[in-house]
């Protein structure tokens, strides 16, 4: 399914997340949502106008929020806690790891504004290792969803799922890609565009920039497929292999550090199954800093330009092999 | 729903201590048969916890899960034979589980694990998280049926950790009243007396300055700990704080406010003289 000049609609998915949280709130009592002082760039304000009961904003206190969310959790709530990224999985890694992930516990933990797309707020602000450090707690499930209807059900499958889930939103707003009838299900990716030359595998933001990539590749003959591994952990290994035995290699696109995130998550895949060549676009072990969102985006490369070479590399490498 | 009799709650204060006194000789051997754990800071909340779970709270061993039961949080992880002695007693956990305490696949884990051990509430173990915990649930709590409380269990070394505070401040900004905080304040952490490393007090003023009720009593007198947990339950506005001033290894002088006792296992001549000094040897010998 290729969604591109078919949809017009551009959406956030932060905004997406609101309403979703407001659906789950109609449906069910035990929802309550957690904030730290950033309800409104979050959008769980929405939330917090239709059941205030049930909204806890917790202030300018990380460590204090999760801690909390994971008692409530104990108790039987289903808590969903946001912030920016960066500070919701890096100010209170280890409350996470011991307070919710230990346990087991059903913490939904929503980290919006994550990447460079953050903007002029600069480093401090942009989570390009947030995937990474989440990866790395046990049991802990990692979505990174490419438009708002997968948003939505990303958001609604975390309330359902009895674990930790951490899910990562952007800033920026992003074309709809799939239709609202769209299966989604927590570790099973997605192929986007057919192809066979070359697999342009993408989470949020960089999907679009990866189809994009693949309309330049069609112009030149070459057939790229675009599949859209949303959920980071589990990997679905499955498509993965099943892509690199049919396309022979792999690029991966990701608004993030090209350090623990989707690119070592492949990475690991291909190794233990299937190796092929394979390239990686993101972000090379680097802070991101100040500038418009389009700006940083070609600052540091996370272009359709780079995501269409890296894949002539890729495919340069499998006739070499 | 199915609501369950809450189980005998014993205010015999002669009584408690014989438990507490049980407690101790518990905690002792169990340490001394895993040969690792925390003796010191174990012994120094047994009557603190013998009388929330024998005298306090309300709690149903037989059905552990039960929603309207009190709920209690060992924030001071490190103290957890305390805990499960105090569980054994009350039937949660068999005499066969203290002796595999800290090994391979015990449901007893070195800090109290929710996932494996039933009548644990939360996982605790690294300091400074469970007063966030015990706040969450009693939020979460508040207004339920059978209105259950939270009491949870801090170190005075805890306080140092900062997401006390602000777990502090949340529970007064909520006015969460269905909590109850006590500190074990013995005065000593891993590297030395805490006036040493790093100052907590006036601990008092401070939580008082953050909205709290404060109390502060002997934490190893039963009549004291169970008349402040009575003050604690008719609060409505405020989360209750009990300072229990207490003695780290309490109960065996070989323990007693010695920093290297903190998390050191007894050896076979220290566990013959605690167990004469907690008067266990001359009721085996009788």
């Amino acid at each position: 399914m290729n969604g591109r000049g078919v949809s017009p609609r551009i959406l956030a998915t932060r905004e997406e997340y609101g309403r979703t949280l407001v659906r789950l709130g109609e449906r069910s009592r035990d929802i309550v949502v957690l904030d730290a002082d950033l309800s409104k760039s979050t959008c769980t304000h929405e939330f917090a106008k239709r059941f205030p009961d049930r909204f806890f904003n917790m202030g300018i206190s990380e460590q204090d929020l999760i801690g909390t969310a994971a008692g409530m959790a104990l108790a039987g709530k289903i808590p969903f806690v946001s912030s920016f990224a960066i500070f919701l999985t890096g100010r209170c890694w280890e409350q996470i790891r011991q307070s919710v992930a230990l346990p087991g516990v059903n913490v939904n933990l929503v980290g919006t504004h994550g990447g460079v797309t953050v903007g002029k707020d600069g480093a401090s602000h942009q989570a390009l290792e947030d995937i990474a450090v989440m990866r790395a707690i046990p049991s802990m499930t990692v979505i990174v969803p490419a438009d708002a209807v997968e948003t939505r059900k990303a958001v609604e499958a975390a309330a359902w799922y009895d674990g930790p889930v951490y899910i990562r939103l952007t800033r920026e707003k992003l074309p709809v890609v799939y239709p609202d009838e769209k299966p989604f299900r927590i570790g099973a990716g997605a192929i986007v565009r057919e192809g066979s030359d070359v697999t342009l595998c993408a989470i949020g933001l960089m999907l679009h920039v990866a189809l994009e990539a693949a309309e330049r590749l069609a112009m030149e003959s070459i057939s790229a497929r675009v599949v859209d591994l949303a959920t980071v952990k589990p990997i679905d290994e499955f498509l993965v292999t099943k892509c690199a035995q049919e396309t022979g290699c792999i690029v991966t696109a990701e608004e993030h550090s090209t350090i623990g995130g989707l690119g070592d998550a492949v990475g690991e895949v291909l190794l233990r199954r299937r190796p092929v060549p394979m390239e990686r676009v993101g972000v090379r072990d680097a802070f991101g800093r100040s500038g418009s969102a389009h700006e940083l985006l070609e600052y540091f490369g996370l272009t359709p330009q780079a995501v269409y070479e890296a894949a002539k590399r890729a495919i340069e490498r499998k006739a070499a092999h | 729903m199915i609501s369950y009799p809450p189980p005998p709650r014993e205010r015999n204060v002669e009584v408690l201590r014989e438990i507490a006194r049980k407690i101790r000789v518990s905690i002792v051997r169990m340490i001394h048969k895993a040969r690792s754990g925390h003796t010191g800071s174990s012994l120094s909340c047994a009557d603190i916890l013998t009388c929330l779970y024998c005298a306090e709270m309300r709690h149903y061993p037989l059905r552990p899960d039960w929603k309207g039961r009190d709920r209690f949080v060992l924030s001071k992880g490190h103290a957890a034979p305390a805990l499960y002695a105090v569980l054994h007693h009350c039937g949660y956990i068999a005499q066969s589980d203290l002796d595999r305490l800290r090994s391979l696949s015990s449901i007893l884990q070195g800090h109290p694990d929710s996932r494996r051990c039933p009548g644990v509430e939360a996982s605790t173990g690294s300091l400074g998280q469970g007063l966030s915990i015990a706040h969450g649930m009693a939020l979460a709590l508040r207004g339920e049926q059978e209105n259950p409380r939270v009491y949870v269990l801090l170190g005075d070394g805890e306080l140092q950790e900062g997401q006390v505070w602000e777990a502090a401040m949340s529970a007064a900004h909520y006015r969460t009243s269905n909590l109850c905080a006590f500190i074990d304040a013995n005065g000593l952490q891993i590297d030395g007396p805490l006036e040493g490393i790093m100052g907590v007090e006036p601990m008092v003023d401070k939580f008082a300055a953050f909205g709290w009720n404060t109390m502060e009593i002997d934490g190893h007198d039963v009549g004291s700990i169970l008349s402040a947990l009575d003050s604690a339950r008719k609060q409505t506005h405020a989360p209750s704080v009990i300072i229990a001033r207490t003695t780290k290894g309490k109960g065996v002088s070989r323990f007693e406010n010695k920093v290297q006792w903190h998390g050191k296992a007894p050896g076979d001549d220290d566990l013959a003289l605690a167990l004469m000094e907690l008067g266990e040897l001359d009721k085996e010998a009788s």
